[in-house]
């Protein structure tokens, strides 16, 4: 607990109170709460290191292109990545997959090829799909899940065809608390040459990725939800896809020479990184991620475990509760859960347990189509993060039944 | 029959006795039990007001120069939210609700389930008897 209690207080938000009670947050899915060194970086970008970058002689811009580039390496490190080239900082998720969507598209997909997505996706790992597919004239095939949330890996063969150009898939889903078997999914579709693009926006938090382990084509997360600041964003991209694939955006930096004649572009990553650059956000991916590795202490974990069985137990006991996403293994599920409850409206559960002081979701959670496959018109989901207290874990659960008593009558 | 603005004065003292939240959620739910039941054939999608959270369907009928509101939702705290509107805006002509500003609904201070930022129905069912009575006027 000395460990746990000690990390809990460089997050300042963890220590204060919502309607006088003491804040249990518990939507750590939907964004993380953000550490006093993650603050505190943005805070010295801002007061001595602010200035654009790579562009200037002086010394802050060479200061803050410092800091910039060398958030760069400690992420490819991080990831795991072959080169630093192969690392582009967007603002998020929803903007890595959206310069994949639109720029390998360009390069790669043709009228009549095909996408496939799994079941399980969220929104932004589905639109930008079918907005490529719009623009090309390309076919949206999905990938099913079974009625615990799973993969249904024996699918997929059947699905990849010679005109299959990409698979995109979830790390983790945001709604089931799954983790995917991407190293499996990645070999399938290698050996019928189609690439992976995984969403690692819960995956970065609760897995150890390592993009040349899974052998994954892209690899992509927002800051926000792993402790860092909003508006940040990665992109991993293999060398030989990314060097083949055209600009997203056109403007200042990604450019070699610009002449009335035409313009070359510069080469990897600056070519993906048009424009004045998230200055003072993205090098708080560099403490953010040393504060992943921190949470990764063995004490932390073994809470995190604990909260995990504590949960699955007393969700179990609470009668008319459907969970959603059930693991084969232990391993398989994050602290992520995701349930309704007859006679107990999502909504009404959220509102209720919000004025006891503790925050979590309710409605579609971004996953329209799982919310369909499920029969539900919304969820209540429970997410949390490896600086949440097994304490945390039970006072939920009691204002949980105290919730479901109010609105049973 | 009360004013428009007795009506509302009413309901906002009645839901200001309340000290604890907890206790307002009590008083809504009791009161979202005992809503007058909606026709389950009235629950049509052109009926249907979209939200993240909660679904909610409003009827309106006009009778010798006056409206007429009914509506439901499958969350309990917005039928409770539902039959506090329905008490102070049904049954009045369309000039007298055209005429509000509509500020008596900040007042109540449920501003998660009221706040039209929100992907929420009820935000839309305000909207709606509002703008059904200004095209009427």
């Amino acid at each position: 607990m000395m460990q746990l209690e000690k990390i809990r207080q460089e997050f300042p938000a963890l220590g204060t109170q919502v309607y006088g009670k003491p804040l249990v947050y518990l939507d750590n899915a939907a964004t993380s709460q953000r550490p006093l060194s993650v603050i505190r970086k943005w805070e010295e970008l801002s007061t001595e290191r602010n200035a654009n970058l790579h562009r200037a002689v002086h010394r802050l811009a060479d200061l803050a292109t410092q800091e910039y580039e060398a958030t760069r390496d400690a992420v490819r490190q991080y990831l795991n990545a072959a080169s630093r080239e192969e690392i582009i900082f967007t603002s998020g998720a929803t903007a890595s997959i959206n310069l994949v969507a639109f720029s390998f598209g360009e390069a790669f997909v043709r009228e009549g090829d095909e996408i496939i997505v799994c079941e399980a996706e969220h929104h932004s790992d589905i639109v930008p799909w079918q907005m490529l597919c719009e623009r090309k004239g390309a076919v949206l095939k999905v990938l099913p899940v079974d009625d615990g949330g799973r993969i249904r890996l024996g699918a997929l063969p059947a699905l990849l065809t010679p005109r299959t150009r990409l698979l995109c898939v979830a790390h983790i889903s945001n709604v089931l608390g799954l983790v995917n078997p991407i190293k499996e999914i990645v070999k399938i579709c290698h050996s019928a040459g189609c690439p992976v693009l995984v969403d690692g926006s819960q995956g970065i938090v609760h897995e150890r990725v390592d993009v040349a382990g899974l052998d994954c084509d892209f690899y992509v997360f927002s800051g926000h939800k792993v402790y860092a600041a909003p508006g940040t964003g990665v992109l991993y991209g293999r060398r030989e896809l990314l060097s083949r694939m055209p600009p997203y955006m056109g403007g200042g930096e990604m450019i070699e020479t610009v002449r009335w004649s035409g313009t070359t572009y510069a080469p990897l990553p600056q070519k993906f990184e048009a424009g004045t650059q998230n200055i003072a956000g993205t090098p708080t991916l560099r403490p953010a991620l040393e504060m992943v590795k921190r949470l990764r202490d063995p004490e932390i974990l073994a809470e995190s475990n604990a909260i995990k069985s504590f949960m699955l137990n007393g969700l179990n006991k609470i009668s008319g509760l459907r969970l959603y996403g059930e693991p084969s293994s232990p391993e398989e599920k994050i602290p992520l859960f995701s349930f309704s409850v007859e006679q107990a409206h999502h909504e009404d559960l959220a509102l209720i347990l919000d004025k006891m002081g503790i925050a979590v979701r309710s409605g579609q959670m971004c996953a329209e189509p799982l919310m369909d496959r499920f029969g539900v018109t919304g969820m209540l989901r429970v997410s949390f993060a490896p600086y949440n207290t097994l304490q945390e874990a039970e006072y939920f659960m009691q204002s949980l039944e105290r919730a479901i008593k109010m609105l049973r009558g | 029959m009360k004013s428009l603005q007795e009506c509302q004065e009413e309901v906002v003292e009645d839901f200001s006795m309340y000290d604890e939240w907890l206790d307002k959620y009590e008083y809504l739910i009791d009161l979202g039990h005992r809503l007058e039941p909606f026709p389950e054939e009235l629950k049509t999608d052109d009926r249907l007001i979209r939200g993240c959270q909660s679904r909610v369907w409003l009827d309106t009928r006009r009778e010798d120069g006056r409206l007429f509101f009914r509506a439901d939702s499958d969350a309990i705290i917005t039928k409770g939210i539902i039959s506090l509107l329905i008490g102070v805006y049904s049954g009045r002509t369309a000039a007298e609700i055209a005429a509000d500003d509509f500020s008596f609904v900040e007042r109540l201070g449920l501003r998660e389930n009221l706040s039209p930022t929100r992907a929420n129905g009820l935000a839309s069912m305000i909207e709606t008897i509002r703008r059904t009575a200004e095209n009427l006027v």
